[in-house]
């Protein structure tokens, strides 16, 4: 709770600094409000508390609550040199983000219904806006208004599907849906089920998993790149939270029901997000289609619900959030010199800027997953748990499209180190040097000493 | 224990300190590598010839996932960490004559390679063995897209992809295992002990063969590497055909033969047949071509194919040899491409054709160069006989048909190195060949050193044999063992 009131009482103080025109308070501020809000997440460790029945701070919530706090953190430090004028609604980027990372926060401990409606709606909605802040850019506008009409269509699925739980169950409540499904395990109603898939529905279409996908490219490429950041990571990782919460929580019982859908939307997912990936020129758009492909694997821990699952998914998002962390970072920078996010404009990146090209090099490793980064630890965990029930056919799809991962990934390593280019220094802001250097550390360590994540949840 | 953890992290530290000492990198890595030879060295003279796992080194890693940092060395181990320790200095003496665009990285790159290769020879903890199975294709990777040649970034994708195909249904193979095995964890005693049944093991077999085929590489895997060798520099292809390819074979003794011993069984007329169909017909290319790079090459997988020919006739003759022959193989291929890198330094072509009456100009490199083919050739008295005798008494104690095609390599490759060598060698000089000037400085010092230890280890391989004897004896007493509790 405390953690949701400092995240919303610091937008306030934010969007008044703002009023006030004190533009260089704004990051300071935000800093110590999400240092804040992290201190209070510590503190809330092995708490288990529970918030007048709405929502529940166990260590689930709290351990993604922190991935999603350290993103946005790190994304807020990505704001030094970003805007160029005054006009740029500093303030209103701030103010918006912080509200919706309040949203995400219920989302990731909500214990009832209600409650990821709402927070799902509070992050949404910021993000509407967020995607459509450049107002006077075309394809910023498309992708607001494109991201609004299936965010909306998305929550009317998702709203049918929580009523007609309702109906079957009489509460919003997780416990008591649980309790339900235990108790009439021989005689669920039958407009449970539907309820179940449409559900389902609503959160693929939030998650970006095929063939719910179609808005991702489209979006992810035409927001403003520090909002794309948000959106594919610290989002990305929420609405999985969701997920889990839902899925491996009270709908657990009816894992047999649930799971042949959710297997063709991973294999679908997985396909599509890694083949489209390959063929893209442009990086902001390649990180969209692999954003999909990694949805695909979080979707995949859950084809097999065992004691390690939500941890599992932890571990694979916060791999996931650094290295994209890293990646969007340099990419803001390369458009800063060169105007353009295609490939060929980190052509020969790495021989001004070896340390940028070698951060950008360890993102790609990671995201590709290759020993001795987190990545690969993400997907070794999301395999050895789908063939602990020996899917090795899963498994076996799984590790192609891991292949065709490499593919593409290496292709930015090819354009940074091995392609003649332009040859331009850039100008890296201290700030990024932090961004990188602490998503460095962290997809690092996670990746060679990553026992102390594996017993968090 | 400390020593072996030296052993690894001291090549780990080293690229560490590489990447920073800026221009003297190449002092700063030699002195690193040296100072490893040397304390290969020092385990090897303190090692026990006999099958136990010495200098074992057992730490907690993740212990959530019942991963352990558990290595160890026999006496298979102990020769392919003298294998490795020995080649990495002589492959940075011969990048000497190289003035490479950012020294820092190509040294820092080859010794964490170094790090990764010894990861691989001496884990004794299946997780640890990918981590070093992938930590040591990174750095070659890098080492052979950047400072490559033509063409290199597409040569090396494919490359690329195609080890980590390989290296990832390895993955799956090594997960199924950790499932299986009811302690959950990768050691490797413990996947020894499982009780597989044939299904089952045919399908772990192919997991870890097709890693290892790619890797060595076994026709029809094979199709990236002559590529490889022609693109990458000349120490990128040192590395990979000296050192690099033994993972593959290594791979199989340690990891296939003793825990799916019927799944090889099933399979092994079918890898051998595989393994000679390669030797006939990388020879039969090796003749047609022109650079003599690429023979080389070619070379190269007639060669692998004949030890793997030799591990899977499941004999001691066969895997002693194939012992013998990895260090073998290991000095000459690095001696040729030496040599090769020469002459191109000094003409600009490795074109046999275009190539001729070098002898002349350059005596001793003439010398140097003859012994390094006989002894590729096979020749009684130099390093490649001793191997390769026992290798073709392993395959003929396994069926002669098999030995008699395989023998044929010996005769193929005479026949083509010695051509080789005339063309490049000996006959008319031309305006390409007049002004070659004969080896010098470092040049004459690798030379020399390879050529010594052809000639020693041909005229007295007894150590060698003697290191390995006994844990190559305990590992087939294994394997039979553990094929006839299946029956």
């Amino acid at each position: 709770m405390n953690i949701i009131i400092t995240i919303s009482i610091t937008a306030f103080i934010v969007l008044y600094a703002g009023l006030f025109k004190a533009n260089k308070a704004l990051l300071p501020l935000t800093v110590v409000g999400l240092l804040t809000a992290l201190g209070f997440t510590f503190a809330a460790w092995n708490g288990n508390a529970v918030h007048f029945g709405m929502m529940q701070t166990d260590n689930f919530a709290l351990a993604f609550s922190g991935v999603c706090i350290i993103g946005t953190l790190l994304i807020f430090l990505l704001t030094q040199n970003y805007f160029h004028s005054k006009s740029d609604n500093i303030a209103e980027y701030y103010t918006l983000i912080l509200f919706a990372l309040a949203g995400i926060i219920m989302m990731v401990s909500y214990k009832n219904m209600a409650m990821l409606f709402v927070g799902l709606e509070i992050m949404s909605v910021s993000l509407y806006i967020l995607a459509g802040i450049r107002k006077k850019d075309f394809a910023s506008n498309e992708a607001s208004l494109k991201y609004f009409l299936m965010g909306a269509f998305s929550t009317g699925f998702l709203l049918f599907g929580i009523t007609l739980i309702y109906g079957a169950t009489g509460s919003f409540d997780l416990d008591k849906i649980q309790a339900y499904l235990v108790d009439n395990s021989k005689a669920v109603s039958p407009i449970f089920y539907p309820g179940v898939i449409l559900m389902m529905i609503g959160l693929c279409f939030k998650v970006g998993a095929a063939p719910f996908h179609f808005w991702t490219p489209d979006v992810y490429e035409g927001s403003p790149t520090l909002i794309t950041t948000f959106m594919s990571t610290v989002v990305k990782t929420a609405g999985f939270a969701a997920f889990l919460r839902l899925f491996a929580g009270p709908f657990e019982p009816l894992h047999d029901f649930w799971v042949a859908p959710l297997i063709v939307i991973v294999c679908l997912t997985l396909f599509i997000g890694n083949v489209t990936a390959l063929f893209q020129k442009n990086f902001k758009r390649m990180l969209a289609y692999s954003s999909i492909s990694h949805a695909g694997y979080l979707l995949f821990s859950l084809v097999v619900i065992g004691p390690h699952t939500q941890n599992n998914v932890l571990v694979y998002a916060a791999a996931y959030t650094f290295a994209s962390i890293i990646a969007f970072a340099v990419l803001i920078l390369v458009k800063q010199k060169t105007g353009s996010d295609s490939f060929e404009s980190f052509n020969g990146l790495g021989k001004k800027n070896p340390l940028v090209a070698l951060s950008l090099t360890i993102a790609m490793l990671s995201l590709a997953g290759i020993p001795l980064t987190a990545g690969f630890i993400g997907k070794y965990l999301m395999f050895l748990n789908v063939m602990g029930q020996y899917k090795t056919l899963l498994v076996g799809f799984a590790v192609l499209n891991a292949l065709v991962g490499f593919y593409y990934y290496f292709k930015v390593i090819v354009a940074v180190w091995f392609k003649d280019g332009t040859e331009t220094e850039l100008s890296t802001p201290a700030q990024y040097k932090i961004v990188l250097a602490v998503s460095v550390a962290i997809t690092l360590i996670l990746g060679i000493y990553p026992a102390i994540i594996l017993n968090l949840i | 224990m400390e020593q072996l953890l030296l052993l690894i992290f001291l090549p780990l530290a080293g690229a560490i300190i590489t990447v920073f000492a800026g221009k003297s990198a190449k002092i700063v890595s030699t002195v690193i590598s040296v100072a490893s030879l040397g304390l290969a060295l020092f385990i090897a003279c303190n090692f026990i010839p006999n099958a136990s796992t010495q200098f074992e080194a057992n730490l907690p890693w993740i212990a959530d996932l019942g991963i352990r940092f558990h290595a160890g060395i026999d006496g298979i181990s102990m020769l392919m960490v003298l294998l490795t320790n020995l080649l990495v200095p002589i492959i940075i003496f011969s990048s000497y004559r190289h003035d490479y665009k950012n020294p820092a990285a190509f040294y820092a790159l080859i010794l964490f390679m170094q790090a990764g290769l010894l990861l691989v020879f001496t884990a004794m903890d299946a997780f640890l063995f990918y981590i070093g199975w992938e930590a040591a294709l990174i750095p070659i990777y890098f080492i052979c897209a950047f400072w490559g040649g033509k063409d290199r970034v597409r040569i090396n994708m494919k490359f690329f992809v195609y080890t980590i195909a390989g290296s990832l249904f390895m993955l799956m193979g090594i997960i199924y295992l950790y499932l299986q095995n009811p302690a959950h964890n990768f050691d490797i005693q413990a996947f020894y002990a499982l009780n597989l049944d044939s299904a089952q093991q045919g399908w772990i077999f192919w997991a870890f063969f097709i890693a290892f085929a790619i890797k060595m590489p076994i026709f029809p895997f094979h199709t990236w590497q002559p590529d490889t060798y022609t693109a990458a520099p000349t120490q990128g292809t040192m590395l990979l055909s000296g050192i690099m390819l033994k993972m593959g074979i290594y791979g199989v003794i340690r990891w296939l033969l003793p825990i799916v011993p019927a799944g090889v069984q099933d399979w092994s007329c079918l890898a051998i047949v595989l393994s000679i169909i390669g030797i006939v017909y990388a020879s039969i290319i090796a003749f047609t071509q022109k650079d003599a790079k690429r023979l080389v090459a070619y070379s190269s997988i007639a060669h692998v194919g004949l030890i793997s020919a030799g591990i899977f006739a499941l004999n001691q003759q066969g895997m002693q040899g194939a012992m013998v022959q990895m260090l073998s193989h290991g000095i000459n291929v690095v001696g040729l491409f030496y040599v090769l890198d020469i002459i191109f330094s000094r003409t600009k072509t490795n074109i046999i054709e275009e190539l001729g009456g070098i002898a002349k100009s350059a005596p001793q490199l003439a010398i140097t160069f003859l012994i390094i083919v006989l002894g590729t050739v096979a020749l009684p008295g130099t390093n490649g006989f001793i191997g390769e005798f026992l290798l073709l008494m392993g395959v003929y104690n396994y069926g002669i048909w098999a030995a008699t095609i395989a023998g044929l390599t010996i005769i193929f490759g005479a026949v083509y190195m010695l051509r080789m060598y005339q063309n490049v060698m000996l006959g008319k000089t031309n305006e390409l060949t007049i002004t070659f000037t004969d080896i010098q400085g470092t040049e004459k010092l690798v030379l020399y050193i390879i050529c010594a230890l052809i000639i020693i280890l041909g005229v007295y391989p007894k150590p060698i044999l003697h290191l390995t004897e006994a844990s190559v004896q305990h590992l087939l007493e294994q394997v039979n063992q553990k094929l006839t509790s299946v029956k």
